[in-house]
């Protein structure tokens, strides 16, 4: 199993132990062509107008919507907002994922924060796994769902943090900057991994 | 539980977040918006760059409020703000109008020649200069959730960003190849708090995210500065005070991303107009020199 994460800019390196850790091969992908053979790709928290720009610049945006239409993209924070189709701003976007987001929906740095969230769909990774301790920095929110695409973990007051449509996840929290991996695992579940 | 917010974690997040980017200072929200079209991670948002606070003399102190505000309603991406070195009210101050980090800068002239700011009470999060891996830790001891290796702001000249850098990623590797029982004697030679010792060391790295900075004013500066081993770059007077500022920003933003990679690096470095003119660091007398404050 061999896994990409996109590395034109944010925590990529993060995201590279956690899949180390669980014993698959992780590589930085900067160039189309490094997404050859990959089994699933991450795109890391960071800032999305950096590697929006940077994939335009580079020529990535049609080879990864290509690499998409086949295999598991999994998008967390930055990423997530790449993944979308409308994230209510004129800014380059994968547009895969049929949801709707909002920059900077919890405020400035200052109102950053972290929690734990019931997430029943983590039970099937782990069994009595318990609450998610999740973190979120100047995060989006997943405003809306269309279509194909589903709300797989919430806020208490029922706002989306998580999504899947098809082999598409998207997170608006970090689960690279924890030590909990079960969205890894279970992400790497949806490329296939046993 | 209940959601915690300005926790050591989220403080520290962030600037994982804007690892691999460009950090630049602007002085105005034409600036900033030339800054993040460019690709910014962020922007640091002051009323001179460094290389005109040098010209200006004077006493440098933080921006007024009013510009920092305009520039964060003018651009999406994290604005930074700097306040003199031990000046916890200026600090207090870009806490209450909302800036994302705060930089507690040598930049600025101090306002305390003994003591930096306590910084864990904030719940903005602290980037802080640095020479050495002492003088790291020590920031982080006081609650920086960053740290940016200082070089010599406003000079265009890299050498001390260099210098800086290959201090503070040299010690760490000295640090790795130390037996247990000699980190507490290290710890008191670097002046360092004994448990961020032993942290690093285990780390293999510092234990929050590690910028350069001071005189990067070409791509391929960012890039060595990357190669060495940092994790990205604030760019201050090196973008607007050159010819073309967008393209260089650009160039700037590209080279650190592809910093490995000569044959992007050649391609970007190309036609970028002039450069900051600059000032050679062995020409400026040491009294002037920016980076030896701090303690």
């Amino acid at each position: 199993m061999k896994i990409g994460v996109l590395a034109l800019q944010g925590d990529f390196a993060e995201h590279m132990v956690v899949l180390n850790r669980l014993g698959v091969e992780a590589v930085e992908v900067r160039h189309a062509k490094q997404l050859e053979g990959l089994d699933g790709l991450i795109i890391p928290g960071g800032e999305s107008t950096t590697i929006g720009k940077l994939a335009v610049d580079f020529n990535l945006l049609e080879p990864l919507r290509q690499y998409g239409k086949e295999k598991p993209i999994w998008g967390t924070c930055a990423g997530a907002i790449f993944l979308s189709k409308d994230a209510h701003r004129h800014q380059p976007l994968l547009g895969l994922m049929d949801i709707t987001v909002e920059r900077n929906a919890f405020g400035r740095q200052v109102a950053s924060f972290e929690v734990d969230v019931e997430i029943p769909m983590l039970e099937k990774i782990q069994p009595g796994g318990g609450p998610y301790h999740a973190v979120f920095i100047r995060a989006p929110l997943i405003e809306a769902v269309h279509g194909r695409a589903q709300a797989l973990a919430c806020l208490e007051d029922g706002r989306i943090i998580a999504a899947q449509e098809n082999h598409w996840l998207a997170t608006v929290f970090h689960p690279e900057l924890t030590a909990d991996d079960r969205f890894h695992r279970y992400f790497l579940q949806m490329a296939g991994y046993n | 539980m209940e959601a915690q917010v300005a926790t050591f974690a989220v403080k520290k997040g962030l600037a994982q977040m804007l690892k691999g980017g460009v950090i630049m200072d602007v002085v105005t929200a034409e600036h900033a918006r030339i800054a993040e079209d460019a690709g910014a991670v962020a922007v640091m948002a002051l009323e001179r760059v460094p290389a005109d606070i040098r010209a200006h003399g004077g006493v440098a102190r933080m921006s007024d409020p009013e510009l920092i505000l305009q520039i964060m309603d003018a651009v999406s991406i994290p604005v930074m703000a700097k306040c003199r070195i031990g000046h916890f009210v200026e600090a207090q101050i870009l806490e209450a109008i909302g800036v994302d980090y705060i930089d507690e800068s040598e930049v600025l002239t101090p306002a305390d020649e003994a003591h930096h700011i306590n910084k864990h009470p904030f719940k903005v999060p602290f980037v802080c200069g640095c020479r050495n891996l002492g003088e790291a830790l020590r920031r982080v001891g006081e609650g920086a959730a960053m740290i940016r290796t200082k070089g010599e702001a406003g000079t265009g000249d890299v050498v001390e960003a260099v210098r800086h850098a290959r201090s503070v990623l040299g010690e760490i590797r000295r640090l790795q190849g130390m037996a247990e029982e000699e980190l507490m004697a290290y710890a008191k030679e670097i002046g360092a708090p004994y448990e961020l010792v032993v942290e690093t060391r285990q780390l293999g790295r510092m234990p929050v995210v590690n910028f350069a900075a001071g005189g990067i004013a070409t791509p391929a500066d960012a890039a060595l500065m990357m190669q060495l081993g940092v994790d990205g770059v604030f760019v201050g007077s090196g973008i607007f005070k050159s010819g073309d500022p967008a393209k260089r920003a650009a160039a700037i933003v590209k080279a650190t991303t592809h910093y490995k990679d000569p044959y992007i690096l050649a391609e970007v470095s190309r036609n970028l107009g002039d450069p900051m003119v600059g000032r050679q660091i062995s020409s400026i007398p040491e009294a002037e020199l920016i980076a030896q404050r701090g303690w």
